[in-house]
C-alpha cells in the first residue's frame, strides 16, 4: 500500500513542477516526471505474491509468474511519452529563437 | 579528423571503438526480443545512442561525411510500410490481420515464434533511426542565427 | 475486413507521402486525396450497409479476453461518416490554402496521420488501444497547429501540448486502475465487470475518466488551450480540431464510456449537466467580446459542445438524439465558419474584425456561406442548428429539468448576437474594400459550398422517415448501455 502512496507522490512532484516552474526545460522535466511516475504504478498494479519475472528459461521450472500484460501497456506508454517529449522540446527550441526567453511567464502574446 | 571541432583525442578514440560494440550489443537486443527483455524498442534506442555518441565526439559536419542522412530517412521511412505490408500478410495467408502465420519453431530457438522477430527487426531499425533523426533535427539550432516573427 | 481499411488507408498513406516526398507537395496532395475519398466511400457504405448490426473484428485472430477487437455499430459508423466527410473538405480547402502557408508533403503526412488516430478511436473496442489512437490523433494534432512557422503558434501548441499530456496522464490512471480491478481491458469485459466493484471505486473511476477526456473535449473547467489552439491553428487544421477532434476523442468516448461501460451512473449524468452548462454560457459571453475572428469561433465551438453535453446530461433518448444531431451539425456549420475565416484571412491578411470591410461583392461564396452557418449556429430554422437546439432544449423540458432548457436558450440568444456581430463589421460594415491580396482558390470554394448545402440539408434529418433511418439506430446503440457487452461477447 505504501509503495502505491509513493507513486502517487512522485505524480504531485511532478503536477507541482509543471504548475509552479516558470523554465520551459523544468516544465518538459516535471511532465516527464509525472509520466514516469504513471508508470510506475500500472506495473506495480501487476504484482503477485511470491511470484517471479515473466520468463521462460531452459531448464528452470514454471513457477507463478507476475503479470506481463502492464508491462506491455508500459512499453507501450513510454514510447508515447517519449515522442511527446520529443514534441515539446522542439518547440521549446522554436519557441527561445522566436523569443529569447526560456520564462514562460514572458511568452503571453496570446491573451483574452 | 579535424583536432578543433568536437571534443579531445581520447573521447574520439574510445568512441571510434566503443560505437561497434555498441552496435552489436542492440543488435543482440534486437534478435533475441521474442526469448529475453528488449526487444525493438530497447534495442533501436541502443542503436541511436551508438550514432550518437558519434555526433557528441566527432561535431556534426563529420558526421554528414561519415553517413548519408538522406538515405537514413528513406530507410526511416520505408520501415514501417514493411510493417504494415507484413500485417497484411497475414490476411493473406488466411488469418486476422498481424496474424502470427509463421512456424512457431520450438522453444527457445532463435528461430521461432513466427513472425515476430521480422517485426522486431523492423521496430528496432525504425526506433532507432527517428529517434537519431529527430535529435539530429535539433542539433541544426544555431544559437548566433538570429530569427524573428 | 472494412473496419480495418480504416486504420490502414490512411496509415499507409502516411508512410508512401514520406517516402515518396517532393518539394512541392503535389504528389503528396493526391496520395492523401485518394485516401480520403477511399475512407468517405467506405463509411458511406458502413452506412446504408451495416444497418444497425455489430460488427467485430479480432485483430490477429486471438480470442475476446486476450486480444483486441475491432467493433463496429451504428454509433461508431455514423461518427465516421461525419469525421471522413469533414476530412475530405478540410483536404479540399488545404489544397487551395496551404500554398500560401508553403505547401509541404509533410502537412499532408500529418494529416494523415490525425485521420488514422480519429479514425482508430471511432473503431477500437479496447481500452488501451483507444489510448494508442488517441495519442497518435493528438501527437499529429500538435504539430499541425504549430505548422505554420509563427511565433504564437508555437505557444499555442506549447500550452495544448502540457495540457494533454496532463489528462493523458490521468487516463492512464484510470486504465491502471479498470486493469487492476476487472483484470480485461476490452471495453465489453469491463462492461461486464463493473457492476461487481465497490462504490468507491466506481465513483474514482469515472471520476478520474471524466476528468481526462473533459480536457480533450474542451468541457469549461478545462477548455484553457481550446482559444489558443484554434485560433492560431492554420485554418483547415482548426476545421479539423473544432469540428471533429474534440468530437471524437472528447464527446464519443465519453458516450461510449459513461453509458456503454459505465452504464450511465446518475452522479455523473449530473455533472454533465453542470458542466454543459457552465460551458454554454461562459463560453458565449466569452465569445461577444472578441475582435479576432477565429478566437471568437473557438469561444463558440466551447459553448456548442455544452449543448453536446447537456443532450447526454439528460439520460433520455430524446435527449441523446439532440446530442448526436448536434454533433453531426457542429461538425458541418462550424468547420465552414472556419473556411470562411481562413478564407478571408487569405484575401484580406487580417483575422481582425474591426479591419475588414465589405467583401460580399468581392467574394461572394465565403460571404454567404458565412451568412448560411452564422444563421445555423444561432439556431434559425430552417437551418439544421435550429432542430438540434429544440431538441435538446425539448428534452430538457420533458425529463423535468426546465431550467437547464431555459439557460440553453438564453445561450442561443447570445450566440445569436455574436454572430450578427460577426456578420455586421466582418463582412457587411461601411468600409469598402477595394481588391483582395490573394484570389481564393477553386478548391476552397468548392468545399464551402459543399459544406453550406449540407448545412441546409441536414434538417431533413427530422423528417420522422429519414431519422428512423439514420439517427435512430445511432441512439439505440447508444441508449442499450450495457447490451453493448451482450452484443460483442455473443459473436
Amino acid at each position: 500500500m505504501t509503495l502505491y502512496l509513493l507513486c502517487f507522490a512522485l505524480f504531485l512532484v511532478g503536477l507541482y513542477g509543471l504548475i509552479t516552474k516558470r523554465d520551459i526545460v523544468k516544465i518538459i522535466l516535471a511532465s516527464g516526471i509525472m509520466g514516469y511516475a504513471v508508470n510506475l504504478m500500472i506495473v506495480l498494479f501487476g504484482y503477485r505474491r511470491q511470484a517471479i519475472y515473466p520468463i521462460l528459461e531452459k531448464g528452470k521450472p514454471v513457477a507463478s509468474m507476475v503479470d506481463p500484460l502492464p508491462q506491455a501497456l508500459v512499453l507501450t506508454s513510454i514510447v508515447i511519452e517519449l515522442g511527446t517529449t520529443a514534441l515539446l522540446v522542439a518547440l521549446a527550441v522554436r519557441l527561445f529563437r522566436k523569443y529569447r526567453t526560456y520564462d514562460i511567464t514572458k511568452i503571453r502574446r496570446l491573451r483574452g | 579528423m579535424n583536432e578543433k571541432q568536437g571534443m579531445s583525442i581520447i573521447v574520439k578514440t574510445t568512441s571510434r571503438i566503443l560505437l561497434w560494440v555498441i552496435f552489436l550489443y542492440g543488435i543482440y537486443i534486437i534478435l533475441f526480443g521474442h526469448l529475453s527483455p528488449g526487444g525493438g524498442f530497447g534495442g533501436g534506442v541502443v542503436l541511436a545512442l551508438g550514432f550518437l555518441s558519434i555526433v557528441l565526439a566527432y561535431g556534426r559536419s563529420f558526421t554528414l561525411q561519415w553517413l548519408s542522412i538522406p538515405r537514413l530517412e528513406k530507410a526511416e521511412a520505408g520501415a514501417p510500410l514493411l510493417f504494415l505490408i507484413i500485417a497484411l500478410l497475414g490476411i493473406v495467408a488466411g488469418g486476422a490481420f498481424l496474424q502470427n502465420f509463421m512456424s512457431k519453431g520450438s522453444l527457445f530457438h532463435l528461430y521461432s515464434s513466427g513472425v515476430i522477430p521480422f517485426l522486431n527487426i523492423i521496430i528496432g531499425l525504425k526506433v532507432g533511426l527517428s529517434l537519431f533523426l529527430v535529435v539530429w533535427a535539433l542539433t541544426e539550432y544555431d544559437p548566433e542565427d538570429g530569427d524573428e516573427e | 475486413m472494412i473496419l480495418l481499411s480504416f486504420i490502414v488507408i490512411p496509415l499507409a498513406a502516411a508512410f508512401l507521402i514520406t517516402l515518396l516526398a517532393r518539394r512541392d507537395g503535389v504528389g503528396a496532395a493526391l496520395i492523401s486525396l485518394v485516401a480520403a475519398v477511399l475512407s468517405l466511400g467506405l463509411s458511406v457504405y458502413a452506412v446504408i450497409g451495416f444497418r444497425g448490426e455489430t460488427l467485430v473484428y479480432n485483430m490477429g485472430a486471438w480470442k475476446i479476453p486476450y486480444g483486441i477487437p475491432l467493433v463496429a455499430d451504428s454509433f461508431t459508423v455514423f461518427m465516421l461518416l461525419m469525421v471522413n466527410l469533414i476530412s475530405l473538405a478540410s483536404l479540399a480547402f488545404s489544397w487551395g490554402y496551404m500554398r500560401w502557408l508553403g505547401s509541404d508533403w509533410k502537412y499532408y503526412a500529418l494529416f494523415m496521420i490525425l485521420l488514422t488516430g480519429m479514425n482508430g478511436v471511432l473503431i477500437t473496442g479496447d481500452l488501451f488501444n483507444l489510448f494508442v489512437f488517441m495519442e497518435i490523433a493528438l501527437l499529429a494534432g500538435f504539430a499541425l497547429v504549430a505548422y505554420g512557422g509563427q511565433a504564437h503558434e508555437f505557444e499555442a501548441s506549447f500550452k495544448y501540448a502540457v495540457m494533454g499530456s496532463v489528462s493523458s496522464s490521468l487516463i492512464l490512471i484510470a486504465i491502471a486502475v479498470i486493469y487492476s480491478s476487472t483484470s480485461s481491458l476490452t471495453l465489453a469485459k469491463i462492461a461486464e465487470a463493473y457492476p461487481g466493484l465497490g462504490p468507491g471505486l466506481r465513483i474514482w473511476v469515472g471520476a478520474l475518466l471524466l476528468a481526462g477526456f473533459s480536457l480533450k473535449a474542451a468541457v469549461m473547467p478545462f477548455h484553457a488551450w481550446l482559444p489558443d489552439a484554434h485560433s492560431s491553428a492554420p485554418a483547415p487544421i482548426s476545421a479539423m480540431l473544432s469540428g471533429v477532434l474534440i468530437k471524437t476523442l472528447g464527446i464519443y468516448v465519453l458516450i461510449r464510456l459513461f453509458y456503454n461501460v459505465l452504464g450511465a451512473p446518475g452522479v455523473f449524468l449530473h455533472v454533465f449537466l453542470v458542466l454543459g452548462t457552465l460551458s454554454i454560457l461562459l463560453g458565449v459571453v466569452l465569445a461577444v467580446g472578441q475582435w479576432d475572428f477565429k478566437r471568437l469561433l473557438a469561444y463558440h465551438s466551447i459553448s456548442q459542445i455544452g449543448y453536446i453535453l447537456i443532450g447526454m446530461g439528460l439520460g433520455t433518448t430524446l435527449g441523446m438524439v439532440g446530442a448526436v444531431f448536434h454533433a453531426f451539425n457542429h461538425a458541418l456549420f462550424k468547420s465552414l465558419l472556419f473556411f470562411n475565416a481562413g478564407a478571408v484571412e487569405m484575401g484580406l491578411g487580417t483575422r481582425d474584425l474591426r479591419k475588414m470591410g465589405n467583401i460580399t461583392r468581392l467574394m461572394p461564396v465565403t460571404a454567404h456561406s458565412s451568412m448560411v452557418a452564422s444563421l445555423s449556429i444561432s439556431g434559425i430554422p430552417p437551418f439544421n442548428g435550429f432542430f438540434s437546439k429544440l431538441i435538446i432544449i425539448i428534452a430538457a423540458v420533458q425529463a423535468r429539468q426546465p431550467v437547464y432548457g431555459f439557460l440553453a436558450v438564453i445561450g442561443s440568444l447570445l450566440t445569436l448576437a455574436s454572430f450578427m456581430k460577426v456578420q455586421r463589421y466582418g463582412f457587411r460594415s461601411e468600409k469598402t474594400t477595394e481588391s483582395l491580396g490573394r484570389k481564393i482558390g477553386w478548391s476552397m470554394n468548392l468545399a464551402m459550398i459543399v459544406l453550406a448545402v449540407l448545412c441546409v440539408l441536414m434538417s431533413l434529418l427530422i423528417v420522422p422517415g429519414i431519422r428512423e433511418w439514420m439517427l435512430d439506430p445511432v441512439v439505440s446503440a447508444i441508449m442499450n448501455k450495457t447490451g453493448y457487452a451482450q452484443l460483442v461477447l455473443g459473436r
